[in-house]
């Protein structure tokens, strides 16, 4: 270990001052001084005695300084020349080295920067982001998760002392008429102090001030992004002032948010920003701000310095029970509930948190898989160099000396790759955003953030990952023993520790790579299961589109006059056999309202609320979206606002409150209204496929009408075909009504899965670099078991062996070793896969098939590995071999 | 006109340090070249500065350690002591040096005698 203490002298000593030496200097000048006095000599002679006995202070101090920084400049320059002439010695196993590095460390650090762009600090102008929280409301006992109401989170603003702010926000959408075209823009509407609380501030104009909180539509103000700005508005100077008609009221522009500022929904680039007093243009379903049971807001919090948000929670539900005790009417088992950033429910960071984490996982397996896989490769040229190590330790080179030296090697292999793994992380930093499904409109964006933390963590990835290469050759040179050494290089040695620990790192390589293989095929099962379940409406033949009047400023006899106008078009449009509105789509992003209800008869239990969703629907709705109907009639163009108020309930809220007994004809009460029931529907899917069967019912449109509708259209010919007629009749009808995009109904069931998408296609990418690396791993070790063995092999051949039996021989080894790493791969894997059980859809984490094929899979693979060595085994000429 | 006195022979410094170190433990640097010049019975003229590099050389290698304290007239001096390696390094050049001390003695003894 000399060389390593005096490696770390040497580095303490570049930090011994200067200053010091003088101070030691002075003091030794005037000792001398002192003595010289009591010798007999004046003050002045003794001191100019001392000075020349010394010998010249600044020579002194200049070989000094030599001294300090000389010794460590020389010894790491000399570690790393000499290193750099190592790797290049060999180049292939260097380059090789360098390669797999560059894939581990790339794959590392391009995940951990996708965490901390989309899940950690997913808003970049944004301060101290480890302190937002987001909110929600939940029924207490369950994860069933909604908003909060706009009263209720002005009591808890108003009431909670652990945090600095509550900030409100809402997506929203508007289209905007830009020229002759018109195009969907997304934005928020947030409380009047969201700048404010976010420490955003506006590069023109204002944010909102407090009083725009309040008054129903009373504070038509709107603040752009920047990218509007620029873009719409030609980076007008004098743009503040100006007036902007948003879904049909005129806003007047009082701010220009900071670029770089998106909002604060992950996914999303938003372009507007309108108070909360305009709720209602801008969110369907009314004027909620005074409706404390209903619930819109979409909340952050951020919380006080050095506040926990466990404390935060329980203040939080202290002031949920408060308002439950005083509110029992909306508040009955309401809790609020705090989510870290990253697990931000109603945006993409929690759509994508399983994911992620199980990346961040997969990707450190990998990693582990490449160390060991270098760390064998530089085991084997550590063997070769065993001679020259050897020799240097009987030249009487200290053992840490050499260690220095490997690290030095490590060091600079691992430099390279980090190099080249940010290389990997910048080319991959918007890969999140290839998964997402494009949408018109709506500007993705799931950056990756490379900043200094995930600089610091792959540094620190980088000096494991050294220390791991150059400990596993070190600890056999550690072990060298100069006359077996000098033996072992003239005899073949099957066998023996360097093996046993190559054989060890293969092992591990193996069962790491069984355990992404399972993964992936978990995953691959899932989105499989995904594909073939039924949503229970027809996918294939239906069209959809979104027919935004409330952008185009239509009132509701217009709006219905237009609507009715259109729809009778569409059905006269050749190969349509069906068309009907419907208030919202399955499976879209917002989602259906839900409504608390009450049933004749039913018994609540104490802390029941009995809540469904529910759509608004047209005439032959269910028929044109193919969903049967179990009994009674779907809603007819009778039933409109003269008729008696109509329901159609699916059979999961029938068999739920009416217990079996068929409901139609009964009385379902929803939100304050009665309603009859005139039909039950069949469950489908309504917002996953993976969802279990809920309660859902239907309303007639007529009578509870929208002015933003989606068109559902069943056609019996291609669906472009279809799609090009409606955009026709939309444009002859009235060229200001934005038309979205028309896509469908299995489009966009396909794209509520994209993270199940993202998940398989990153865990494949890991599993297949896996497989691969341990079938290179494999094939190293086989490879060199081959070349160590020649002797032992032509010795073999030469008492009666056959070709195959050394075939037999080295396979069997071979398949020994993946059999180790498979038994130790399900070990791990049956640990590590219920992670994955967020992203599994009808697949257990310990699905026995995939188990037995990932196996099966790992065992072809390390046979192809290993035939070629095999292959060479036989064909070793023991005349050859044995001379 | 006496003799010019003998300059430290290079390396022998090394040795003499530890040893003066090991005797009287812990010294600053003007007590260590007192110590040196007093066993030579005053007979080496030890250049003093060239004392400190050196002090930091052996710091480096780790045989001996620094640290601020006081001195007998009360001032802040750097004391320097020697460390476990020193004394292992101590022991090495002791033999060392006594080898090839015999080795030059043998060389020099009058013709004749030698073995």
């Amino acid at each position: 270990m000399t060389g390593l203490r005096v490696g770390f002298h040497r580095l303490l000593a570049v930090f011994r001052r200067e200053r010091d030496l003088d101070v030691e200097l002075a003091f030794h000048v005037e000792m001398e001084t002192a003595a010289n006095i009591r010798r007999g000599m004046s003050p002045d002679q003794a001191r100019t005695a001392a000075l020349v006995r010394f010998g010249g202070l600044e020579q002194v101090k200049a070989a000094w300084r030599e001294t300090r920084t000389l010794a460590v400049v020389e010894n790491i320059g000399q570690d790393l020349r000499f290193g750099v002439r190592m790797l290049r010695r060999s180049p292939g196993l260097s380059i090789l080295a360098i390669l797999c590095l560059t894939l581990g460390i790339g794959a590392t650090t391009s995940v951990l920067s996708w965490i901390e762009g989309i899940l950690l600090r997913p808003f970049p102008a944004v301060a101290h982001q480890e302190r937002l929280v987001a909110i929600a409301s939940i029924a207490r006992g369950t994860s069933e998760r909604d908003d909060v109401s706009w009263p209720d989170f002005q009591d808890l603003a108003h009431n909670c002392t652990q945090f600095e702010s509550f900030i409100a926000d809402r997506i929203t959408g508007t289209t905007l008429s830009i020229g002759n075209r018109a195009e969907r823009a997304m934005g928020s509407v947030v409380s009047a102090n969201y700048f404010d609380a976010l420490d955003v501030h506006p590069e023109l104009g204002r944010g909102f001030e407090p009083a725009e909180d309040f008054g129903r539509n009373a504070h038509p103000v709107v603040v752009i992004s920047h990218r509007m700005w620029k873009e719409r508005y030609r980076g007008d100077p004098a743009i503040i002032g100006r007036t902007q008609m948003l879904n049909g009221v005129v806003h007047t522009i009082v701010g220009v948010a900071p670029e770089g500022f998106y909002g604060t929904f992950v996914g999303y680039q938003f372009q507007f920003w309108a108070p909360a007093s305009m709720q209602e243009v801008f969110d369907p379903g009314g004027y909620k701000l005074e409706d404390r049971g209903a619930p819109w807001v979409e909340g952050f919090a951020r919380l006080k310095p050095g506040v926990d948000i466990r404390q935060a929670q329980a203040e939080v539900s202290a002031v949920a029970a408060r308002l439950e005790s005083r509110y029992p009417a909306t508040n009955r088992g309401r809790n609020f509930r705090l989510y870290p950033l990253s697990q931000t429910p109603f945006n993409n960071a929690g759509t994508l948190f399983p994911t992620l984490r199980i990346a961040l996982i997969m990707v450190f397996c990998v990693l582990l898989i490449v160390c060991s896989n270098v760390g064998n490769l530089l085991l084997v040229r550590a063997m070769s160099r065993r001679g020259e190590m050897s020799l240097r330790l009987a030249l009487g080179a200290g053992r840490g000396r050499l260690l220095q030296q490997l690290v030095a090697e490590g060091l600079i292999l691992s430099s390279i790759a980090t190099a080249g793994g940010f290389g990997v992380a910048y080319v991959c930093r918007d890969m999140m955003m290839l998964f997402y499904p494009a949408r018109p409109g709506v500007t993705v964006n799931l950056p990756a953030e490379i900043d200094w933390r995930v600089l610091v963590f792959s540094a620190g990835v980088c000096a494991l990952s050294t220390l791991v290469l150059s400990l596993v050759p070190a600890r056999q040179t550690g072990n060298l023993d100069l006359a077996q050494t000098m033996n072992s290089s003239t005899r073949g040695v099957v066998g023996g520790r360097a093996s046993w620990v190559r054989a060890t790192l293969v092992a591990i390589q193996v069962s790491l790579g069984f355990v992404l293989l399972t993964s992936m095929g978990l995953t691959l099962r899932s989105v499989w299961q995904l594909r073939i379940v039924d949503p229970g409406f027809s996918t294939r033949d239906v069209l959809t589109t979104g027919i935004d009047l409330v952008s185009a400023g239509y009132g509701q006899p217009r709006a219905r006059i237009f609507q009715d106008e259109l729809l009778s078009r569409v059905q006269a449009l050749a190969g349509v056999k069906a068309a009907a509105y419907s208030r919202a789509t399955p499976f879209s992003y917002r989602g259906f309202f839900s409504a608390r209800i009450a049933v004749d008869g039913y018994h609540l239990a104490p802390d029941e609320q009995p809540a469904a969703e529910y759509n608004q629907v047209g005439p032959g709705y269910l028929a044109a979206m193919a969903i049967p109907l179990l009994s009674g009639r779907e809603f007819t163009l009778s039933d409109d606002e003269s008729a008696a108020p109509v329901a159609v309930v699916n059979e999961t809220l029938a068999k739920q409150y009416w217990g079996g007994r068929d409901p139609v004809g009964q009385r379902l009460k929803v939100k304050d209204r009665w309603m009859q029931v005139v039909g039950v529907a069949r469950l489908s899917r309504y917002n996953t496929l993976a969802e279990t069967p809920k309660p859902f019912f239907y309303v007639p449109l007529r009578q509870n009408p929208a002015i933003g509708v989606s068109l559902n259209i069943r056609t019996a010919v291609a669906p472009d075909v279809v799609a090009e007629a409606l955009r026709g009749v939309m444009r002859s009808l009235s060229p200001s009504v934005g038309v979205s995009e028309v896509i469908t109904m299995r489009e966009q069931v396909d794209r509520m899965s994209w993270p199940n998408r993202a998940a398989v296609t990153l865990l494949g990418m890991f599993g297949g670099t896996a497989l691969l690396l341990a079938a290179v791993g494999l094939y190293g070790v086989m490879s060199h078991l081959v070349s160590q063995s020649t002797r032992e092999f032509g010795l073999r051949m030469a008492v009666g062996a056959n070709p195959m039996d050394l075939l037999r021989y080295v396979l069997s080894r071979g398949l020994l070793l993946t059999g180790g790493g498979v038994v130790l791969g399900v070990v791990a894997a049956l640990a590590l896969t219920r992670l994955l059980r967020n992203l599994l859809y009808q697949v257990s984490p310990r699905d026995p098939w995939t188990f037995i094929l990932s196996a099966l899979v790992m065992v072809l693979v390390s046979l192809i590995a290993c035939f070629v060595p095999a292959w060479r085994a036989t064909r070793i000429d023991p005349v050859r071999a044995l001379s | 006109m006496k003799p010019a006195k003998p300059e430290v022979l290079h390396g022998s410094l090394v040795l003499m340090v530890l040893r003066t170190l090991d005797t009287l433990g812990p010294q600053h640097g003007w007590g260590i070249a007192r110590r040196i010049e007093q066993t030579s019975g005053d007979l080496l003229e030890l250049n003093q500065g060239t004392l400190y590099p050196a002090l930091l050389r052996l710091e480096q290698m780790g045989w001996v350690k620094s640290a601020w304290g006081v001195s007998e007239n009360g001032r802040r001096a750097r004391f320097y002591s020697i460390t476990r390696a020193g004394k292992r390094q101590l022991a090495n050049e002791t033999k060392n040096w006594e080898r090839t001390a015999g080795i030059i003695a043998r060389f020099l003894k009058p013709a004749g005698e030698a073995p």
